[in-house]
């Protein structure tokens, strides 16, 4: 499988027995690599054909980004950057953004081979974006809506602080304002550098879902690959109605982690959208094309 | 025999010292003329208890997971014996099974009713293999969450104690929904009618941890370690590798102690441990987790539930560190 070995990180059950499963053991890793595989990234000559990762043909560019970076031969949902999310998902210029400016802190002062505010302020440059997270309000096939997106290129769209933080206040916006919410998540789940506070914010973000749903609010998750770790441990996994995109990695723990956990190979397709539908956990598979569409239609079954 | 107290089955590599001053007092001790030598081990009693306290004053964040992890350090099974009377265990989700890996039931500590729930590692071969070395899979944190419930609807406080490595990775729990699972209870948690204290007595482990301790009060023993991530798997995936070294400096960068989780304001108090750690007196650290469980749940059943819960709400919703930057 593609994607899990793309995102899947060395784990701590290489050398600590038991085995331990980490919210953020993918998110770093993503670090170490974060790019999203199908933009070209700034400096590099933008190229007129790209690679597919699903079926390794090359296609002409243009013709993807027509085609909402899906493959148009093998139907290979290619990850997307939040803005292009966004982008997709919004009628057009209706994208009204908050908290563009919120950063992180280094309220630990974590340093690893590299002082964390470093790495912020590399992928900051090189992303133009402050985190790994943009909210605001837009329209849906005319209707009104919140929406957050994670952001993969992002530190492998961990979640730390203001990840946490953005959430929680579109949340607190959705319910002000009685408006659905939809959260467009792809993560490699925590945020390792800001340790405790990432873990926190998934109590956080969790309790602030419990009291919108007290509320009445339309909460629906989207699932992009990849999903995991305390991102789906959190909001991920409590949307009223929970989409996923064909052939996501969506789980918990990192494959790899599993794998040297049980010693034995994964089942095929273990961990994807279709794992999940089938043990119940996700309510419909939605083709990229199609997720406006199926989003509009919720919004109204649920007479928001 | 080893001497009340004395920990020489299992030695960590910064005891060594102690252990072998411990020795020395065993072997005056055990012998025919132990009266003879009564100042010689008097006097080594005080090197030994003053070298225990400096040792355990001064652990490095490493040090402490290495504690946190003792095979001695008492378990939730050992709080229950030390801690609880008249336990009645309740068993299951209700849904899929009896997950081991968390023990839940009626318990008395003190005058008070509770409902207990804790992460349980395993004390025998058997036991471990079982509770999956305190891995708890979907199944015990829903059973978790019904007893939870059950307490809410009765009145009764929360006690959750904490000590795990992580929920279980594995390909069961997965199919089982264990990201579901842990949401679950963070959503249901935040919002129960009834005072929850949690206290870190061993292991805090990331998610698999918070799974059943977003509580009105959160206590870590002195010595218990809680994170994001343990040490090794930071260590593996930042320096690529996990060795003594990076070990060391994941523990210290991950800010993992007690006393740095009561610093930034992500738990509320910090339990001090008996002399030499919990694994060296266990009835001396149940008297104090008991004592801390006693006061808290006293001073959180005055509040009402609707305060109490907005106050949690409130607690959580503080936590994180931002800066402002004009994007």
């Amino acid at each position: 499988m593609n994607a899990s070995s793309q995102t899947s990180g060395p784990s701590a059950a290489e050398s600590a027995p038991p085995p331990v499963a980490t919210a953020a053991d993918l998110s770093a890793e993503a670090n170490a690599s974060a790019s999203v595989e199908t933009e070209t990234k700034k400096g590099v000559p933008e190229g007129l054909w790209i690679k597919c990762p699903g079926c390794a043909e090359m296609e002409f560019k243009k013709r993807v980004e027509q085609n909402l970076m899906v493959c148009p031969r093998c139907q290979h949902h290619m990850r997307v950057s939040a803005a292009r999310r966004i982008e997709q998902l919004l009628d057009p210029g209706s994208f009204d953004r908050f908290n563009a400016d919120m950063a992180p802190a280094d309220p630990l002062g974590f340093i690893d081979t590299k002082p964390y505010l470093d790495r912020i302020r590399d992928t900051q440059k090189k992303t133009g974006e402050n985190d790994a997270m943009q909210t605001g309000y837009g329209f849906v096939k005319g209707r009104r809506v919140v929406l957050a997106c994670m952001d993969f290129t992002f530190f492998g769209g961990s979640m730390g602080s203001v990840v946490g933080e953005k959430i929680t206040q579109a949340i607190e916006r959705a319910m002000e304002k009685n408006l659905p919410l939809i959260i467009v998540s792809c993560s490699g789940g925590a945020r390792m550098q800001e340790s405790g506070y990432s873990l926190m914010q998934m109590a956080k973000t969790s309790a602030a879902l419990a009291r919108f749903h007290e509320a009445g609010g339309l909460y629906i998750s989207v699932l992009a690959d990849p999903t995991t770790g305390g991102v789906t441990a959190s909001f991920a996994m409590l949307g009223d109605v929970i989409f996923a995109e064909p052939k996501a990695l969506i789980g918990f723990a990192g494959p790899r982690v599993i794998a040297q956990t049980i010693r034995q190979e994964l089942p095929d397709g273990f961990q994807t959208s279709e794992f999940l539908l089938e043990s119940g956990f996700v309510d419909r598979i939605v083709h990229r094309k199609d997720l406006r569409s199926e989003i509009s239609r919720v919004i109204d079954y649920a007479n928001k | 025999m080893a001497r009340p107290g004395y920990s020489a089955t299992y030695v960590l590599d910064f005891e060594q010292p102690i252990i072998e001053i411990e020795k020395q007092i065993d072997h005056l001790a055990d012998g025919a003329q132990a009266d003879r030598f009564a100042n010689e081990i008097r006097a080594l009693e005080e090197t030994r208890s003053s070298l225990l306290s400096k040792t355990y004053a001064s652990l490095s964040p490493w040090q402490t997971v290495r504690v946190a992890r003792h095979p001695h350090r008492p378990q939730t099974s050992d709080y229950i014996q030390l801690m609880c009377r008249d336990f009645c265990e309740l068993h299951g989700d209700r849904r899929f099974g009896d997950d081991p890996a968390i023990i839940t039931g009626f318990a008395r500590i003190g005058s008070m009713k509770v409902m207990l729930i804790g992460h349980q590692k395993g004390k025998t071969v058997a036991e471990k293999v079982a509770c999956h070395f305190g891995c708890a899979h979907p199944e015990g944190y829903r059973k978790a969450l019904l007893k939870m419930k059950l307490a809410e609807k009765f009145g009764l406080p929360i006690v959750t104690l904490v000590d795990t490595p992580g929920a279980y990775p594995g390909v069961g729990s997965e199919q089982r929904g264990q990201a579901q699972a842990i949401a679950e209870n963070l959503f249901e948690m935040s919002r129960l009618r009834t005072p929850v204290v949690s206290v870190v007595i061993g292991e805090g482990g990331s998610g698999g941890a918070l799974g059943i301790a977003v509580g009105d009060r959160v206590g870590m023993l002195e010595h218990a370690w809680y994170s994001v991530i343990s040490p090794e798997g930071c260590a593996a995936i930042l320096w690529k590798e996990a060795n003594e070294t990076t070990n060391n400096r994941a523990a210290e960068a991950l800010a993992l102690t007690a006393r740095r989780n009561l610093e930034n304001g992500l738990i509320d108090d910090v339990i001090p441990e008996p002399p030499g750690g919990a694994h060296r007196d266990p009835r001396g650290a149940a008297d104090r987790v008991q004592a801390w469980i006693l006061d808290r749940i006293r001073e959180l059943q005055r509040i009402n539930p609707e305060t109490l819960v907005r106050q949690r709400y409130e607690k959580f919703r503080a936590m994180g560190a931002l800066s402002r930057k004009i994007g």
